[in-house]
């Protein structure tokens, strides 16, 4: 049974997984971006401009579950130092940072029709832009700090730290009076967007995440083939 | 049982995220003001010392039938439901901009109950929908 963690297996598993989401993604894209772009209806207000949204949420929602997991992982490994969540941590965090800065990029895109203006500093975008500066220093700890236990240990305390930042984001709109609208989507009680939007929504939401798994997938194999060339058989 | 080793660095972890949220938490507590991205009338209301020269941001609903456009300048008036302001804006509107819809106004105060504004940005609410639901629901609201 513990032999499934021997890197060797993961390893091959890895690659079948890779092939199986290649095979899927593209079909999936394409249907997805068909519904977003072209079959969904324009919104009563915003006109065309809504669809700008099929992108932004879901890009917001991975970044923020992105940092989530890693948070997560970070601490686990600064209590029970098990080597491998490092490296699945260390795959997270550029696709993170990648749909932090997507998410940021089209809500400003936007803004411009809507709002009238590309940039406010308000608490929600305030907040989305130190996610991501949080990224930037997660990434850059490990590839300044030479020393991998002193990389570790320090990248995990600046993931616990940014954790705190994630309800921050998550309930700013709530707590301040923001430029920023509340959250269509909730967890409980109904969601104030039509069906016909939503479907879609959750589609490329499905479709983004398969993207994420592909990647994340990809650069945990090359962090697993990185530790395999110093001839180590196991973490 | 865990290691010795192990439940410091539990320890350890717990304190530091203690120490760091209610850090976290004083400080956004302290700029609550800052954060706030604009005042609601009320809040201009209640506040006693209002710096008249300086720059700020109100925002709430564009009262119904509030909005009267002349050759420079529009005038309206935005409500939280409670207290009512009257803003005076010379310049583009963006597409958003309509009444009964939120927005925010950005310039002087001049007295409590008028504010002079240079810049104005439509604030989307959290509902989508297609434009023929939207006629379907004016059509049962007459």
């Amino acid at each position: 049974m513990l032999n499934f963690f021997y890197n060797s297996n993961i390893y091959n598993w890895l690659g079948r997984l890779i092939n199986f989401i290649n095979s899927i993604f593209f079909p999936f894209l394409l249907v997805g971006l068909s519904f977003a772009l072209i079959f969904s209806p324009p919104d009563y207000l915003q006109g065309d401009s809504v669809r700008i949204m099929y992108v932004h949420v879901p890009a917001a929602w991975i970044g923020l579950a992105s940092f989530t997991c890693i948070a997560l992982l970070s601490i686990f490994n600064f209590i029970f130092k098990i080597k491998n969540l490092i490296l699945i941590t260390k795959s997270i965090a550029p696709i993170g940072l990648m749909f932090t800065c997507i998410a940021i990029v089209t809500g400003s895109l936007w803004g411009q029709p809507t709002w009238g203006t590309f940039w406010v500093w308000d608490a929600r975008i305030t907040s989305m832009v130190i996610l991501a500066l949080f990224y930037v220093i997660f990434i850059i700890a490990h590839k300044l700090i030479s020393k991998e236990d002193k990389a570790n240990k320090i990248s995990s305390l600046i993931a616990v730290i940014g954790a705190i930042n994630i309800p921050i984001i998550k309930y700013s709109v709530e707590w301040w009076n923001t430029l920023h609208q509340p959250a269509s989507i909730k967890l409980t009680g109904e969601s104030s967007i039509h069906s016909s939007m939503l479907m879609p929504l959750l589609l490329m939401f499905f479709v983004l995440i398969l993207y994420c798994a592909l990647i994340f997938l990809m650069k945990y194999k090359t962090e697993i083939i990185r530790i395999k060339k110093k001839n180590l058989k196991r973490l | 049982m865990l290691p010795k080793k192990v439940k410091k660095r539990a320890s350890l972890l717990a304190i530091m995220l203690l120490v760091s949220v209610t850090g976290i938490f004083f400080i956004l507590q302290s700029l609550n003001q800052n954060i706030l991205y604009f005042k609601s009338p009320t809040d201009i209301k209640n506040n006693q010392n209002i710096n008249f020269d300086k720059k700020i941001r109100v925002g709430g609903m564009v009262k119904k039938d509030s909005l009267i456009i002349k050759e420079e300048e529009i005038k309206f008036i935005i409500t939280d439901f409670n207290n009512e302001l009257n803003i005076s804006f010379s310049g583009t509107i963006p597409n958003l901009f309509s009444e009964e819809k939120g927005v925010v106004a950005e310039g002087k105060l001049q007295d409590k109950t008028f504010f002079i504004a240079d810049r104005i940005l439509a604030k989307h609410d959290e509902n989508y929908m297609p434009p023929e639901l939207k006629d379907m629901m004016k059509k049962n609201a007459e």
